[in-house]
């Protein structure tokens, strides 16, 4: 009953794919330079600590000049300090931890929720599928953003708050797109098949349909932990983000605004991070893309 | 054809209905209590009683829903509970003209980045160009754009004095350059790579190459075939940028301190005005629900396949 699951698998686990990968990651250097930033991130955040050559929310009396203004980047503080003398670069390696904790697990629900959503709608059809879309077209013109800062109004500032907003809105992009192809997978042979061995429809769409969806899911999910980056740092920026004094890279901008016509690193530093860290997990969704591409349709072989 | 027009207002509809519902359950959860606002925190208890009684709170929550839906079908927003005897209606309309502009500039700026950059990179695949144009476009969706904001106005305002730093003056339209490029940049960063790709795969077709031999100079092939194609899958995002865009940009508006929609709400939630709340909430997705659909109706005249396919 599981071939199509265990076949997933062994594609994905078999040493062509691997050395597939591996050999595609040798020969595109951007491919590869994205996958090396992800990575460190996800060390860097892990071991925070470690990395960190100072205390995130220390305010260091040295890190103010004698009138009070922050210190620019030296050799004491890397990347400057900010106006309460705290590290500039000690607070983007804590704030790491924010950003893809964040990231990771409001990518994971909303791939849940859409997953299932976009699965079954797209597999029922008929009325389910026009109440389920006509939901998901609430949602996408819905202004998230306001409705949001509403919510977070309400009830908060909180880190939980802000990863059920991103799901909230990233949801029903992974809706449409799985739906869109579980249209098109339930007309092959094995689901027709599975379907006249009288196999139910969670049975199908769990053993048969989801596993055909994984490498669409992995590539958006990439694609999502850049999105929530941005949504995190937008958040922090309005104020109703990750709550102080956590360090945050959004924070940290939305902090140093204040500061920048005489601290200008304030606002750099946590942008260029910013920058570097979706830029790196869009390339590395796109180098996912071509690879599945490549396994589904066996050109590479 | 009709038919299909038909059942997509009813969907529209469906989706305004729907969204409607959101924004009253929006003031639901906003707490404090609606009459107590507008009476003050002084009033004495009947006065209060008889202003729960004048909004209506006082009775079942299935009579409030419907006395909700009829007030919005007769064009009625409600009085604006912070800003003392104005209507939300009014207080919208006269945030709207910064906000629409913005929107246009913005689209605009899309336009006017995204399609011939996206052209001149599919005509030279690989070329100097078009390595360029990809690696600003990889740059462009990536940056926060209050981020993209903050630093125009650090070097292009502040340092070389070239731009006004904040606000709105007149003549309007140079206060909303540096606005209106960062609201468009991640767009048309992300109109190039699709205009890049259609270009691609329609210089590949065979009535390309068919105009080419009958020697249709390229200049025309350009003019007839490419762009008209190259428009196609760009249509649909412009309808629906502009929509996202009308409903106020927060971001966009609170770095540049433009008195639009977007700072209005975020000004009412800040002081629980829930009729403005609810207002302006609406106001945005009404906007975008309605280019949505104006959108998909202009698609079907554009391309003959659609229209062809739709009737069936």
């Amino acid at each position: 009953m599981n071939d199509h699951f265990e076949e997933i698998e062994r594609s994905l686990d078999s040493p062509s794919f691997r050395s597939r990968a591996w050999h595609s990651l040798k020969a595109d250097k951007v491919a590869f330079t994205s996958v090396v930033i992800v990575l460190l991130l996800i060390i860097v955040a892990i071991c925070a600590p470690w990395f960190a050559p100072k205390q995130p929310l220390y305010q260091y009396p040295d890190g103010l000049s004698d009138i009070g203004a922050p210190q620019g980047p030296g050799r004491n503080f890397l990347l400057g300090a900010d106006q309460n003398g705290r590290d500039v670069l000690s607070r983007l390696i804590f704030g790491a931890r924010v950003s893809l904790t964040v990231g990771v697990v409001a990518t994971a629900l909303a791939s849940m929720i859409g997953v299932t959503i976009g699965a079954i709608s797209g597999y029922m059809g008929g009325w389910v599928e026009s109440i389920l879309m006509r939901l998901t077209d609430i949602v996408l013109s819905f202004p998230i953003l306001l409705f949001c800062i509403a919510l977070i109004a309400v009830t908060g500032p909180s880190t939980k708050n802000v990863v059920l907003v991103i799901a909230f809105a990233y949801w029903t992009y992974l809706a449409r797109i799985i739906r869109s192809q579980v249209l098109s997978l339930k007309e092959r042979e094995f689901i027709i098949a599975a379907r006249s061995l009288g196999l139910t429809t969670p049975q199908i769409i769990r053993r048969h349909i989801i596993p055909h969806l994984i490498p669409t899911i992995i590539v958006y999910s990439t694609l999502g932990v850049a999105t929530s980056i941005l949504i995190e740092a937008s958040l922090s920026f309005l104020g109703i983000g990750v709550p102080l004094p956590q360090p945050s890279w959004g924070e940290m901008i939305s902090e140093g605004q204040k500061y920048f016509q005489s601290a200008p690193w304030l606002l750099i530093a946590p942008g260029v991070t910013i920058i570097f860290a979706v830029l790196a997990f869009n390339l590395m969704g796109d180098w996912l893309t071509d690879l599945f591409d490549a396994s589904s349709t066996g050109v590479k072989r | 054809m009709s038919r299909w027009v038909i059942r997509r207002t009813a969907q529209m509809l469906a989706v305004v209905w729907g969204v409607m519902t959101l924004a009253f359950i929006l003031a639901f959860i906003v707490p404090g209590d609606p009459a107590r606002m507008v009476a003050g925190t002084n009033a004495s208890p009947e006065a209060v009683a008889s202003i729960r009684h004048q909004l209506g709170i006082d009775q079942s929550l299935m009579s409030q829903y419907l006395h909700f839906i009829g007030r919005l079908l007769r064009g009625d927003l409600g009085v604006s509970f912070a800003l003392q005897n104005q209507t939300v209606g009014s207080v919208i309309w006269r945030a709207l003209p910064y906000t629409a502009l913005l929107a246009i500039a913005g689209v605009l700026w899309e336009i006017i980045l995204g399609i011939p950059f996206g052209i001149i990179s599919a005509y030279r695949p690989k070329s100097f160009f078009d390595r360029l144009s990809t690696f600003s476009a990889l740059f462009g969706l990536s940056t926060p754009p209050f981020w993209l904001g903050l630093m125009l106005l650090y070097f292009l305002a502040f340092k070389l004095s070239v731009f006004p730093l904040n606000g709105v003056g007149s003549p309007l339209i140079w206060y909303l350059i540096l606005p209106s490029f960062t609201l468009g940049v991640g767009g048309a960063a992300f109109y190039s790579r699709i205009v890049r790709t259609t270009v691609i795969n329609v210089l590949q077709s065979p009535f390309i190459e068919f105009a080419q031999l009958k020697g249709m100079p390229s200049s025309l092939i350009l003019r007839r075939h490419v762009i008209r194609h190259a428009l196609m899958p760009i249509v649909t995002m412009i309808g629906m940028d502009l929509g996202y865009f009308l409903g106020g940009v927060l971001i966009v508006e609170s770095i540049f301190g433009i008195p639009g929609i977007g700072q209005l709400a975020f000004r009412s939630i800040s002081t629980l005005d829930v009729p403005m709340i609810t207002g302006t909430v609406l106001v945005a997705s009404v906007f975008m629900v309605v280019m949505n659909f104006i959108v998909d109706i202009l698609y079907t005249f554009i391309d003959p396949r659609v229209r062809l396919q739709r009737n069936n």
